[in-house]
């Protein structure tokens, strides 16, 4: 099963680079698949994994770089012409149509008929010979696929690439839909297409499933390659993690202040805060002028955490009190009320109103205070936002510009400017900068610092575990959606916090997302 | 405060790739659009109409009788285009507007309606109109909005329940309005100008206003731009959704007293085909129907173009079959240009774009993804989708 080292990649890319507006998503790519190893891609959300997987299903066309197939230099301009050449990707979110059968489904393009009529009869045997092929009889050609279970219909995707005589086949986060038994039974799956020479690039979150299926590993991170070839067994899980999670340039964060007065009451008051099939059990206070900041790995439920606090999601248990008041349990209008702000990870679709202009969104959650009966003060808006357009040096300094034409950071600072000019006492940060470019992270660093010290409490969630510990003034390492530590983060390094990361996951047992899976074990 | 120090990666700062074009120019290719430049596309459109009219039909069509004709046939189904702009560009979609609008209308005239009127005052049956026509749009608002059914769905409901019930209501006869006070007022003129025109123009600047001047009008265009990111904000989404909904529902009995008018009866046949005709005028006018953007001026001059293409075609002997036609033909160009205007003003076309004829090209030059081309998708960049073509 173990790829001979002598042999020819099967596919080579270097140097992939796709920029989209604003944002660079791939940034100088490398990545060599050999025929029958299973190739894992690890990085964090954002990394570049998806973008790069689309350039490879030939979805984007890359802006520069090459991709060698077979020893070729080829063009992968459509799905199609990525498909010709063998190259078939079983995407998260499943592509099936879920009111087709199973046939339909693998045959789906390439119907099976004759002088137009469909011949059934043939698609189904066909159909049943690749599943049995796959360890999986028991499912049916003529079945509908929407009334199979995730595990199954991932099969299906998977005998739909056979079907297609493909030579690699790239799944991402196949497991991330399976509970333990399932993952076991895609894994004789994938064990034996490598056995047939297939390539498999398989993406995952689970560092423990990669030690058991893969045969090396390319780790991505801000849009580039920072290893590849990576033996998958031997490489130790503290390089992997801190190939993903480690700084990979050196920020410059903003001086803490000499200390958080601790004679102040915390502003916010977070009791026994729970989310089913989440996160249990979630305590922590935040005082004014303190940032907190919450580590841990991707799916450990730090952002449901924030979520939860903000009322977008529903507590199943547990109170947060805002200035001693509790707030009403999902309720993000009472929130805001209560001067709380989130800047959410996906700030496209969760926090911009991408087709708006800058002041549009920047007023937004302060419409009350320009507004005499209803009717908008626009001038006293536009000018207010405006200030905060200048005092955050949002580039391009014009307000009316269309906000999607912005740079991810400066979209960033568009959020925060909102929040900044609904005076919240209390802001939440996920991934805050997530999709901005390097040189304006130093700067979102020092406006979040200088916030603080005008007495907002903040919470800080990233991925970055570098970037939690030279922002935070206090930590909570999450794992496994608890707090299983907390801590100064002058006195956490970042070996430090991965190895209570790692405590906390064992300690819990089963993978994170095969947890949230059975609901009823968390809660 | 110095950005990074020391740089291990590729991604260096200087390389983050700047929007195509700069400054204002990057708003898309040229006036055309914007809204203002979009509604100019349609006043164009209108003076093309005219001059058509006047070259077919000459003093026939500019007589200010056959103009105030036009405006007066315009204003009913206006003001319900009026409540429609709201709905749709706060991402919803109201059916039943005819439908309420013909029970406001029966309701109104019920025997005693009327009698409480001739009590009191003719006003008894204006304010039962925008009662009832407030309540039905209550009932599909909190359908919608707190019993998360497809907005579609529940104000189709509402079209064949608030009619059934209007026929109940009037045991299918149609209801003669005796108040004569109330005809005189709803069929008179105030220095020439028609009441129905009047009330028209009304509803429009006090649309107008709402939507451009209130906080009510900026939280439906975020509400209909991007939910999440407006319930994330602080809005309270479906609060909003239901005040939409009321609002449609308020116009429909507006337009029901106005045709109560007109007819001088309350019948539940009014209002047929009302909810075709205000969609399509405000969809002429350019408003996008998965919400988030639309003009109230824009609506006013689709259903003005609607109405004067109706009547260039009657002054011209041509049968209201041939109307039709030519009717489902403007909508489909008009909104094809929009789109090609929105596809312009929103998606980033680097230089060469168009060359490449990849699968994502195709995507791009299909239905869906011409009407997403921007406003939607805001998870992703979707609409950067037809790349460069690779070395």
């Amino acid at each position: 099963m173990a790829p001979s080292g002598a042999q020819a990649p099967l596919l080579e890319m270097h140097g992939i680079v796709k920029t989209f507006p604003g944002v660079r998503a791939l940034a100088g790519v490398d990545l060599d698949v050999r025929a029958g190893e299973v190739h894992c891609l690890l990085g964090q959300n954002g990394a570049g994994k998806s973008t790069l997987i689309k350039v490879l299903a030939g979805a984007h066309q890359p802006d520069a770089g090459r991709i060698t197939w077979r020893g070729d230099e080829v063009t992968l301009g459509s799905p199609q012409a990525a498909m010709s050449l063998g190259i078939a990707t079983i995407y998260q979110e499943l592509d099936l149509v879920s009111g087709l059968t199973v046939a339909d489904n693998i045959f789906l393009g390439r119907e099976q008929s004759r002088f137009g009529i469909s011949r059934p009869a043939v698609a189904n045997t066909a159909a049943a010979r690749l599943l049995t092929r796959l360890g999986h009889p028991e499912i049916r050609p003529t079945a509908e696929v929407g009334s199979l279970s995730a595990a199954s219909q991932q099969m299906v995707s998977i005998a739909r690439a056979l079907s297609q005589d493909a030579r690699l086949i790239v799944m991402d986060e196949p497991s991330a839909v399976l509970d333990n038994e399932e993952v076991e039974r895609l894994f004789a799956v994938v064990r034996d297409l490598t056995a047939h020479d297939v390539a498999v690039v398989y993406i995952s979150h689970r560092l423990e499933e990669i030690r058991q299926i893969g045969d090396r590993i390319t780790v991505l991170k801000d849009g580039a390659t920072v290893a590849t070839g990576l033996p998958a067994r031997e490489t130790p899980t503290r390089e992997v993690i801190t190939l993903m999670t480690g700084r990979t340039i050196e920020y410059v964060f903003p001086e803490r202040r000499a200390r958080v007065a601790s004679d102040q009451p915390p502003l916010l008051e977070v009791e026994a805060l729970g989310l089913r099939g989440s996160f249990a059990d979630v305590s922590f206070t935040v005082r004014p002028g303190e940032i907190v900041g919450l580590a841990g790995l991707v799916g450990a439920g730090r952002s449901e955490i924030l979520e939860t606090v903000f009322g977008a999601r529903r507590a199943t248990t547990g109170t947060v009190r805002v200035g001693g008041r509790r707030l009403r349990n999902g309720d993000v209008g009472g929130a805001v009320a209560a001067g709380v702000g989130l800047a959410p990870e996906e700030r496209k679709s969760q926090a911009l109103l991408l087709g708006d202009s800058v002041y549009r969104n920047i007023s937004i959650s302060s419409l009350a205070r320009f507004a005499r009966g209803g009717f908008l003060a626009r001038g006293a808006e536009r000018a207010a936002a405006t200030e905060q357009v200048r005092s955050l040096d949002v580039r391009p300094a014009d307000v009316d510009r269309e906000v999607r034409t912005l740079s991810g950071g400066n979209q960033q600072k568009v959020v925060l400017a909102r929040w900044l000019l609904r005076e919240c006492r209390v802001l939440l940060l996920d991934e805050p900068t997530r999709g901005v470019d390097v040189g304006a992270r130093s700067e979102i660093y020092a406006l979040v610092r200088d916030l603080a010290d005008r007495g907002v409490a903040v919470v800080v969630v990233s991925s970055e575990i570098p970037e939690v510990l030279g922002l935070a003034d206090r930590v909570l390492v999450v794992a496994d959606g608890a707090v299983v530590a907390e801590e100064r983060a002058d006195a956490l390094d970042e070996h430090r916090v991965l190895d209570l990361v790692m405590e906390g996951t064992a300690h819990r047992g089963a993978p994170v997302s095969a947890t949230m899976q059975h609901e009823g074990d968390v809660a | 405060m110095s950005s990074s120090t020391t740089a291990t990666t590729g991604g260096s700062p200087g390389v983050i790739a700047a929007p195509a074009g700069h400054g204002r120019g990057d708003r898309g290719p040229g006036l055309m659009s914007g809204p203002v430049g979009r509604n100019l596309g349609l006043v164009v459109a209108l003076v093309i109409l005219c001059i058509v009219g006047l070259i077919t039909a000459g003093d026939r069509f500019a007589d200010v009788d056959n103009v105030l004709t036009i405006l007066r046939g315009a204003s009913i189904v206006g003001v319900v285009s009026i409540g429609m702009t709201f709905v749709i560009i706060g991402g919803g979609i109201d059916l039943s507007v005819g439908a309420i609008a013909a029970l406001s209308s029966v309701w109104a005239t019920t025997l005693a309606t009327q009698q409480l009127a001739e009590d009191v005052h003719w006003i008894v049956m204006v304010v039962t109109a925008l009662v009832v026509g407030a309540v039905a749009g209550l009932v599909n608002g909190v359908v919608i909005a707190y019993g998360k059914l497809a907005a579609f769905i529940a104000t189709l409901a509402m079209l064949t329940a608030a009619r059934g019930l209007a026929e109940i209501l009037a045991n299918r006869r149609t209801q003669i309005v005796r108040d004569t006070a109330f005809l005189d007022f709803f069929s008179g003129d105030v220095l020439g100008i028609p009441t129905l025109v009047i009330i028209f123009a009304l509803v429009s600047v006090a649309g107008w206003v709402l939507l451009n001047r209130t906080t009510f009008g900026r939280r439906t265009f975020a509400v209909g731009g991007n939910a999440e990111a407006a319930r994330l904000a602080g809005i309270r989404v479906q609060r909003h959704t239901v005040k939409l909904y009321v609002l449609s529902g308020i116009t429909c009995g507006i337009a029901a007293v106005m045709i109560m008018g007109r007819t001088t009866t309350g019948s539940s046949t009014h209002g047929t085909l009302w909810e075709l005709e205000a969609i399509a005028a405000v969809v002429i006018g350019g408003t996008l129907l998965i919400g988030g953007r639309g003009t109230i001026v824009g609506t006013v001059l689709g259903v003005i173009i609607f109405f004067t293409l109706g009547n260039v075609f009657t002054l011209n002997d041509l049968s209201s079959s041939a109307q039709a036609v030519a009717r489902g033909v403007i909508i489909v160009a008009a909104v094809l240009l929009q789109q090609r205007l929105a596809t312009g003003s929103f998606t980033f076309r680097r230089p060469g774009d168009g060359a490449s004829s990849s699968g994502g090209a195709v995507l791009q030059g299909s239905p869906a993804g011409a009407v997403s081309g921007g406003t939607s998708d805001p998870g992703g960049p979707g609409g950067a989708r037809p790349g460069a073509t690779p070395t």
